[in-house]
């Protein structure tokens, strides 16, 4: 069965990774864990591309692609011609 | 030359308490039907509640009133300070991924307000559901204070106050019942009018009442069952999702359909139900597609891909759901 679900930008690099273990505490859904002083990615398909861990990634170990997953504000740019969707629920 | 360095002010400090009065009750009330949505607003600045000292924690929140309360609630019995950035009256989550709950927002609230000169520690304390938008090391190097990320939920405050460690179950986000339930109201007003419109078109002059009634059962079953539902649905996809629902939903309209006019062909009564097995489906599964941007979890890519991958299907569906409909009733 198709899962849309199964894949998304979320790069991680843990060369680059100096265990300062922020990404672990701003995700939301639980996608890095620290082991042995470095984080590792334990549920990266749990990302829903929101942004924090590469914002407050120091030595920019992390890299995603971040916006609204919204089918809606999608929607709404493609029919305004607007090159990337924003959300307006307010 | 005016010299800026001059210009001293006391730094104003709002009063704030952990009582909800009547009025903030109704305002809550009305923020959840979705009335006058980016009007739920709290000034953005400084505020204390309790007695808060010099050496008291600094809470940093967004200007929407649930947001705000939701917070000062939480904080009953503690002392302390609430710094209320201006997001637009947007609640933190949402306004993080603006970014006006941001690194700019966070700098210019601290300097604004003068909080340097209210206390004598260094530390925020953000939502961690402010992180989209805020860079913490940005904030420490331009400010001087360190962003300490705080619990998801107001709620965990109190218990993350006692050690400063937030526990894995503070830090993720969950999207359970009840969260689903006050959902319901404020995107089903969206629904209601343009719903009822289109129910007395089909009433008055596209095939009478049980068209209208599928229109009706269209609205309540993607609009007040899906959110319901979510979890239990098959499939991963909203699309599928919300096509499983529709059909569920559509199966007593194809019988009665079959079954109403026992003097019409077969092919005529078969056609009409039809028409609603593939017309209702589609319809549901295209405002269950519109559900995503209201859950905690769904990303940009799978959004898009699933877009990608049903909206066309769901076009092409619907309307030969109507075509099916439409003929075998105006044929006959």
């Amino acid at each position: 069965m198709y899962n849309a679900y199964s894949v998304n930008t979320l790069a991680y690099n843990v060369e680059l990774c100096n265990g300062c273990a922020m990404c672990v505490v701003v995700c939301p859904h639980a996608v890095f864990e620290m082991n042995d002083r470095k984080a590792i990615l334990v549920h990266p398909l749990a990302c829903m591309e929101c942004g924090a861990c590469q914002l407050n990634c120091v030595t920019n170990a992390i890299e995603v692609e971040s916006g609204v997953g919204c089918a809606n504000a999608m929607i709404r740019a493609a029919l305004l011609g607007k090159p990337e969707a924003e959300c307006s629920c307010g | 030359m005016i010299n800026l360095a001059s210009i001293t002010t006391q730094p104003i400090i709002n009063r704030t308490t952990s009582q909800l009065s009547r009025g903030d009750h109704w305002d809550h009330f009305l923020a959840r039907l979705g009335y006058k949505r980016s009007e739920h607003r709290v000034k953005p600045g400084l505020y204390a509640i309790g007695n808060p000292t010099p050496s008291s924690p600094v809470f940093v929140t967004a200007n929407y009133t649930l947001s705000f309360d939701a917070l000062r609630l939480n904080l009953a019995g503690l002392d302390g300070y609430i710094l209320v950035l201006d997001t637009q009256g947007v609640n933190v989550w949402c306004a993080a991924g603006k970014k006006t709950f941001g690194t700019e927002e966070v700098v210019l609230r601290v300097i604004a307000t003068q909080l340097k000169q209210v206390v004598t520690h260094r530390v925020l304390i953000l939502p961690q559901l402010g992180a989209p938008g805020v860079a913490y090391q940005e904030v420490k190097k331009r400010t001087g204070f360190k962003v300490e990320y705080g619990p998801v939920r107001a709620a965990d405050l109190p218990e993350y106050l006692k050690t400063h460690q937030a526990t894995p179950s503070m830090r993720k986000v969950v999207f359970p019942l009840k969260d689903r339930l006050v959902l319901i109201p404020v995107d089903f007003v969206h629904l209601i009018l343009p719903g009822l419109l289109v129910a007395l078109v089909f009433y008055f002059f596209l095939g009478g009442l049980l068209p209208a009634l599928a229109v009706i059962a269209v609205l309540l079953s993607a609009g007040i069952l899906f959110p319901i539902l979510l979890p239990w649905l098959p499939t991963h996809n909203f699309s599928t999702k919300g096509f499983f629902l529709g059909l569920l939903t559509s199966i007593p309209f194809a019988l009665s359909a079959f079954f109403q006019h026992p003097d019409w062909t077969w092919y005529h009564r078969i056609g009409q139900a039809i028409g609603f097995l593939l017309a209702m489906p589609a319809v549901i599964a295209f405002i269950t597609l519109n559900f995503t941007g209201s859950t905690t979890f769904t990303s940009k890519t799978g959004v898009r891909r699933e877009m990608f991958a049903y909206l066309p299907a769901m076009a092409w569906i619907f309307v030969g759901g109507i075509i099916l409909n439409l003929a075998s009733v105006l044929i006959h």
